[in-house]
């Protein structure tokens, strides 16, 4: 039997956004086992619930993590909303939509560029994020913020969006429907990125459901899963169709991905042709009481928001599961098997979110 | 553009055209762009040379418009990191702007709408200042005196 080695994947490391800490079990060159352990961005942001008035909290959710910000404030305020029986403005849910879209596509380029980055394709990376600094430009001219948006309160949004900046976006999302095929093209046609990307990390539908994996993981096993599908927020009004490849491995994953990015540009464009007139905020009255369970879609995958009230300004109880929690186990599945200089890229395609998962 | 064509572009995924079915793989498929981008400008501002701009909306920094507070303390009770404090006693307005995470949750609740979040970063500085102005005393109206009875000559 070969000699086994265990080499830390240390939290420190280049390829990582956030922290965390594997320990590979190595013969020779190849990973036998993968032991993770997380911890280190933990701040107890959901004990402080109990202390924080429940409308305060929404600033406090949004910065459980920069990427997937505008989705965990309104995860929280339509967890809320729905225990509380309170009915959204439909412009207000149309905001938020059109928000979450534009940072679905954000996610989506910010992942890609650490992506080429993890191959050591400098030049892909600067692209990617400058069509990422676009949709910033956008989101600081609606906002206020480029990362973390304070747009989001229980009962609606607080910022409207005159037809100016919707016309902004609108024109935004036409030209990077353009600019982006160079990009993604060079992802999926270029040798280079090919004979990194092809064949590594293999996950068919059957162990890709057992293990949990959630979002794009998931929808490039085959499996049409996606949280947007619910129905909440205009949702219900954009007919979404999940993007699904069937190879299930990391080429497929970011091919899932790119397609999702110029979908998503499309459905802004149609949100913003179909948003109605009307009020952003209705007033709340009263303290929350009992417990709602909400599923929405991140760009990661499906995040659950568990919230608890008691009658007291202080909530019970939140809960979080964030995509990367669940992507986890996945992950390290398919590191079994797998070369150790392919580590960096295994843990890229789950596009792990590591401050989301330990709040 | 109408709304049957978004339908058909989002579901029917015309972009099919991403991948070249003609070849596996290709070779050098970037370098075209890597040559157009080194000649030409850097995509970023050569800020200090070029002055920054800020969009309108920007949530950079709060600034008090003080003789119109009343002191009612509803912008400390509503920060979430508790940087604003105010003293009644001592009449005094006080910010952390080090601790303020530029929420704006005090700008939405003040019923005077005396804060507002102004464009600009807080300057870095060597220690953690907090900024204090003084508010209006806040003045308690005499009691009325007691109505005269009336048809008094």
């Amino acid at each position: 039997m070969a000699k086994r080695s265990v080499v830390p994947f240390g939290p420190q490391h280049p390829v990582l956004p956030e922290p965390i800490h594997l320990d590979l079990v190595l013969e020779d060159e190849t990973v036998v086992e993968a032991i993770p352990s997380i911890g280190f961005v933990h701040r107890g942001l959901e004990k402080l619930v109990e202390k924080k008035d429940f409308k305060q909290y929404v600033y406090i959710a949004e910065r459980i993590c920069g990427i997937c910000s505008c989705g965990h404030g309104m995860g929280y305020c339509e967890s809320i909303e729905h225990m509380m029986g309170i009915e959204v403005p439909r412009r207000a849910q149309y905001l938020r939509t059109i928000w979450q879209e534009m940072s679905r596509m954000h996610s989506h380029l910010l992942w890609l560029g650490l992506l080429a980055d993890a191959m050591g394709f400098e030049s892909l990376f600067m692209e990617a994020w400058r069509l990422r600094e676009k949709i910033l430009d956008m989101f600081d001219l609606t906002t206020g913020g480029r990362i973390i948006f304070s747009v989001n309160c229980v009962g609606g949004c607080l910022k409207d969006m005159d037809s100016a900046m919707l016309k902004a976006i609108s024109d935004t999302m036409e030209t990077l429907y353009e600019d982006m095929r160079p990009m993604a093209k060079t992802f999926l046609n270029d040798f280079t990125v090919q004979s990194r990307l092809k064949g590594l990390g293999v996950m068919d539908r059957q162990t890709a459901l057992m293990t949990g994996a959630v979002g794009p993981m998931l929808r490039a096993s085959g499996e049409p899963y996606d949280a947007r599908l619910l129905g909440y927020a205009a949702y219900n009004d954009l007919d979404v169709q999940p993007v699904t490849e069937t190879d299930g491995d990391s080429y497929a994953r970011c091919k899932v991905r790119i397609k999702e990015l110029f979908q998503t540009a499309n459905l802004i464009r149609e949100a913003i042709s179909k948003i109605p007139e009307g009020d952003i905020a209705v007033p709340v009255k009263g303290n929350p009481d009992g417990e709602y369970f909400m599923r929405i879609e991140q760009p990661r995958g499906e995040a659950i928001y568990y919230t608890k009230g008691n009658g007291t300004k202080n909530l019970d109880r939140f809960r979080l599961r964030t995509p990367t929690t669940s992507n986890i186990p996945p992950m390290v599945e398919m590191l079994k098997g797998c070369q150790l200089a392919d580590v960096p890229i295994l843990i890229l395609t789950i596009d792990p979110c590591i401050s989301c998962t330990e709040r | 553009m109408n709304i049957k064509n978004f339908r058909n572009l989002i579901n029917n995924q015309d972009n099919q055209d991403l991948e070249d079915h003609n070849h596996k793989y290709s070779f050098c498929v970037y370098a075209g762009h890597v040559l157009k981008n080194l000649f030409s400008k850097p995509a970023t501002t050569s800020y200090p040379y070029e002055p920054a701009h800020f969009s309108e909306r920007m949530r950079g920094h709060i600034e008090i418009n003080a003789p119109e507070c009343i002191g009612c303390g509803m912008c400390m009770r509503m920060c979430p990191p508790g940087a604003i404090h105010v003293d009644r006693a001592a009449n005094t307005w006080s910010i952390n702007p080090f601790d303020c995470v530029q929420c704006g949750s005090c700008v939405h609740n003040c019923p005077k709408k005396c804060l507002s979040m102004n464009q600009g970063y807080t300057e870095p500085e060597s220690e953690k200042a907090v900024f204090t102005v003084v508010i209006p005393e806040k003045k308690i109206p005499p009691k009325k005196p007691a109505a005269a009875p009336a048809g008094e000559n």
